[in-house]
């Protein structure tokens, strides 16, 4: 019934003059919650809960609530206190450090000091601009890639063997690494895609078991000669070479040329799904495979190209890792930027620029939560709990417009509740 | 506003007909009455008293029943577990009281002569019995007012029959029927009252005598003509050859079973038939989206065995889905990008992977005011527009390239009269201009109004290819699967044979 009584709804919307001033109109654009406020709203909201969970975590604090009636102000003072230098130093450690600044100009630390923050954010967000896009790619041809963590391990290995084995002169040596990273992302991902093609085998759970074959071939290579580090006893690989590394974006700062590549990637997505007969193919099928397959589209083919381009993607953001900071192969090199891509491309709403922007908002929270570890002695976990509560308020938008009482407005959660 | 201020005033045994077109809001009027969805102003009036229904619970114990379009029955349910269903009766301990259920049952079917066989699945009964389930369910209920939701769209000419002559039956004992369709032929032949509805408001009553136009007229708002010009079919060369087809539907069963036709350049050969008889798989095979069994099928001479759906759609043929919603259009997609569903990858739309978008919002622009699309610009959603405009998407998109074959199934299905008679129009002027049309229709009118040759498929075969001037009760009768010898060998004996009644 919906349907039928739509279009006349709209009409009627479009014919309404627009009441009241620009700044009326504004605040009702806010108000009536689109993707970006949601969004926004999500975030605040899983800061408050975590000063909630700063709070509960801190002992002192916490003991002070036992007698809240007798000193109220000092109980709701100290656990101001200790929110606002969590978070203080959370932004310190991910954006901008005043006190690195003021240092700078009167000479007692180093410039380099000033932009350690933001080196740090950038660092941590190359690899999940790479899987970020890898899920977002793949959900936007109706599949859902939980498999990148495999693929990412896939990624490390492909690139450091080029990287250590492959002697080549330094230009050419990273671009041969980095496709090396590609390859091995993009065949883990084409199995689950070539399954799901020709036998339907769910890619869910495919990708699922992949992981699990993925991480325990990493352990498995690692301590075999040719790839094992004679000079070590522990289980970790040889170095990339120096012609295969990212080059730094600027001295003593771990930033490098990865987090530049993430962003051409989001461009070359964009790119591939709105401007390209490929991309219109992808999401014709991620959309309504059936109507694809009626207008001769092969379902089968698109969900290979999916799969194979999200694991090359994916694949990409480990031989970021492994060709920037971490330069060997470890058991445990891949860490979680496989499964955080799946948070990311759902706060980035599938599209390529949001991944980006999401990308970086988690880049920012891991750098600062290392810093507020350190200065607060709150636990970096608080961070994966924040980044947790954000996905939930994200995925159940009603939640978030129950919460601020917003107008709701049609469709927003219509492209995210499909399919996840 | 699907609904504006509407008065509907139903007398105690009387069959009260709503005629509207798709979207015109007969469902949503309905829904309310139901208490389904709720009134925001006016009130509903059972017996002289104004009632507030919070569900359709509500609405049943005012005496008021709906049958809906989509049948609301459980399949792997008896009939009486069906009926049952909702309002138990339980005996000690809350052990299901069957055997009083069962009765009933067998008592209201007899009362109102409405056959049902109390322990039959219903899974595996015709769709005219689960009908009248759906019927028993709400008379054991002792409604007095019965809603019948589009009741005939999913029946042979023969159960239609069958259902208005329990609908009289009904009326004698007093029930009053809410009768919402927009087939003007089963409106004339039964109602009492007609109220049309357009545009969420009642535009008129109208009494059984007035002509089909007239009513037709009151339904669109300006005069149509039902019939569709055409001059005779001038056949040229076979088009579209099928020989002894044989094709498996999704549960392995053979849903086409040694199918031959043949479909000329210049003619409209339609293939009759009540839904479900294979046709859905005959033009799946056709269109390579199903693997072909046995047989084969030719385009212009060329065996189409193992060619892709593309290629057969690039050999010049056009495909109008049956289901458009699921096969034809994607309904987030833009209407410019469902102009292009099958030809984004070809020249203007695209140069080699690049799309231009310039050239297909260009087109999109030209066909929509070529087939007359209403819609707020070319970059809405497909999803916003009425029916009848997503099926002239999907025709525009179609019929905008060289077409040697058009297969057009159920082409007007949830269709409004305007956008119908547009589609027949465009239909005949693609025969006209030296295409082979084949037209698949479980709707005899259009099948009549088009066709220049009529096969009718039944239980996978066709039983028969008769001409165009063939009397509807003799196609009625092929399509429920009675030919003239088997008329004459089991008079009366076969079960789906219901034309003798």
């Amino acid at each position: 019934m919906t349907a039928q009584t739509r279009p006349a709804e709209e009409a009627e919307r479009a014919e309404r003059p627009p009441e009241g001033g620009r700044a009326r109109r504004a605040l009702r654009a806010v108000a009536s919650a689109n993707a970006v406020t949601l969004t926004v709203l999500a975030v605040v909201l899983a800061l408050v809960l975590g000063a909630i969970l700063i709070v509960l975590g801190n002992d002192r604090v916490l003991a002070e609530y036992g007698y809240f009636f007798a000193q109220p102000g000092t109980t709701l003072g100290d656990s101001w206190q200790i929110v606002t230098d969590a978070y203080g130093n959370l932004f310190r450690g991910a954006v901008f450090d005043p006190s690195a600044l003021s240092g700078a100009i009167a000479g007692t630390n180093s410039w380099n000091l000033v932009f350690y923050p933001i080196s740090e954010t950038l660092t941590y967000t190359a690899p999940l601009i790479f899987t970020g896009l890898s899920v977002a790619l793949a959900f936007r041809s109706g599949l859902f890639n939980i498999g990148g963590h495999g693929q990412v391990i896939f990624g490390c290995i492909g690139g450091a063997l080029v990287g250590f084995a492959l002697p080549l002169p330094p230009v050419l040596h990273l671009i041969a690494a980095l496709l090396g990273a590609a390859v091995g992302g993009g065949l883990i991902g084409m199995i689950a895609g070539v399954l799901k093609a020709r036998t339907g085998a769910h890619e869910v759970i495919v990708t699922i078991m992949l992981n699990n074959i993925a991480f325990w071939f990493l352990q498995w290579i690692i301590t075999k000669p040719g790839v094992h580090n004679p000079a070590r006893s522990d289980a970790i690989s040889k170095d990339v070479l120096g012609s295969a590394r990212l080059p730094g974006l600027g001295s003593g700062l771990r930033a490098d040329l990865g987090v530049v590549l993430g962003v051409l990637a989001a461009a070359a997505v964009a790119w591939l799904l709105n401007r390209s007969t490929e991309g219109f193919e992808l999401r014709a099928v991620g959309l309504n495979p059936d109507a694809a397959r009626t207008a001769g589209m092969s379902v089968g083919r698109a969900y290979i190209l999916a799969m194979t381009t999200a694991g090359a993607l994916a694949g990409l953001g480990g031989g970021v890792i492994v060709l920037g900071p971490a330069v060997h192969l470890t058991g445990a090199v891949a860490g979680t930027v496989g499964f955080d891509g799946i948070t990311v491309a759902l706060l980035g709403r599938g599209k390529p620029w949001g991944v980006v922007a999401s990308a970086l908002l988690f880049g920012a929270l891991h750098a600062g939560g290392n810093r507020m570890q350190q200065s607060s002695h709150v636990a970096i976990d608080l961070v994966t709990v924040v980044q947790a509560v954000i996905v939930i308020f994200i995925a159940a938008p009603a939640l978030v417009t129950a919460i601020f009482r917003l107008r709701a407005t049609r469709g927003v959660s219509a492209s995210l509740a499909k399919g996840w | 506003m699907a609904n504006n201020h509407i008065d509907l005033v139903v007398e105690p045994g009387e069959i009260h007909a709503l005629l509207g077109e798709n979207g015109a809001g007969k469902s949503t009027l309905m829904n309310i009455l139901y208490g389904l969805l709720h009134p925001d102003e006016g009130e509903i009036m059972v017996d002289g008293t104004a009632r507030r229904f919070r569900g359709p619970g509500d609405a049943i114990d005012a005496g008021i029943g709906m049958v809906h379009q989509h049948f609301m029955l459980v399949p792997v349910f008896t009939v009486t577990e069906n009926v049952m269903l909702g309002a138990e009766t339980t005996r000690a301990a809350g052990v299901l009281d069957r055997r009083s259920a069962r009765a009933r049952v067998l008592e209201v079917s007899e009362r109102y002569r409405l056959p049902v066989d109390p322990d039959a699945e219903v899974a595996d009964l015709p769709v005219g019995v689960q009908q009248r389930v759906e019927i028993v369910k709400a008379l054991v209920r002792e409604v007095d007012l019965l809603i019948l939701d589009e009741p005939t769209a999913v029946l042979t000419p023969q159960e239609t029959d069958e259902l208005l002559e329990v609908m009289r039956g009904l009326k004698e004992s007093g029930k009053s029927i809410v009768f919402i369709t927009h087939k003007l032929r089963e409106v004339k032949a039964i109602a009492d009252r007609i109220t049309v509805i357009r545009r969420g408001a009642v535009v008129g009553t109208a009494r059984p005598d007035a002509s089909e136009d007239e009513l037709a007229s009151m339904m669109v708002g300006r005069t149509v003509k039902l019939r569709v010009d055409k001059s005779a079919a001038a056949p040229g060369e076979p088009v579209l050859t099928v020989r002894d087809l044989s094709v498996f539907d999704d549960r392995g069963h053979e849903a086409v079973a040694g199918t031959s036709l043949e479909v000329r350049a210049g003619e409209v050969l339609a293939v009759a038939g009540v839904q479900g008889n294979g046709q859905t798989e005959l033009v799946e095979a056709i269109m390579g989206l199903r693997p072909v069994a046995g047989g084969t099928v030719e385009l212009s001479g060329r065996d189409l065995a193992g060619r892709s759906t593309k290629e057969i759609l690039r050999a010049g043929v056009a495909y109008v889905p049956e289901d458009r919603s699921v096969d034809g259009l994607v309904r987030d997609f833009t209407v410019a990008e469902n102009l292009i569903l099958d030809q984004y990858d070809q020249p203007p739309f695209a140069s080699g992977l690049a799309l231009r978008p310039a050239a297909i919002a260009q087109a999109a622009r030209e066909r929509v005011a070529e087939f007359d699309v209403r819609t707020s610009s070319p970059q809405a959603t497909v999803g916003t527009l009425s029916g009848g405009n997503q099926q002239k998407v999907i025709i525009a998109r179609e019929l905008t390239r060289k077409v040697k074959l058009l297969v057009a199934a159920q082409p007007t299905r949830g269709v409004d009269v305007g956008s119908t008679q547009f589609i027949h129009a465009r239909v005949i002027q693609e025969r006209d201009g030296g295409a082979a049309v084949l037209l698949v229709s479980s709707e005899l009118d259009e099948v009549l109004a088009l066709a220049d040759r009529i096969a009718v498929m039944y239980r996978g075969r066709i039983l028969d290819t008769v001409g165009p001037d063939t009397p509807r009760e003799r196609i009625g009768l092929l399509m429920a699967g009675v030919t003239e010898e088997t008329v004459d060998e089991t008079a009366g004996g076969d079960e789906t044979a219901g034309g003798e009644a």
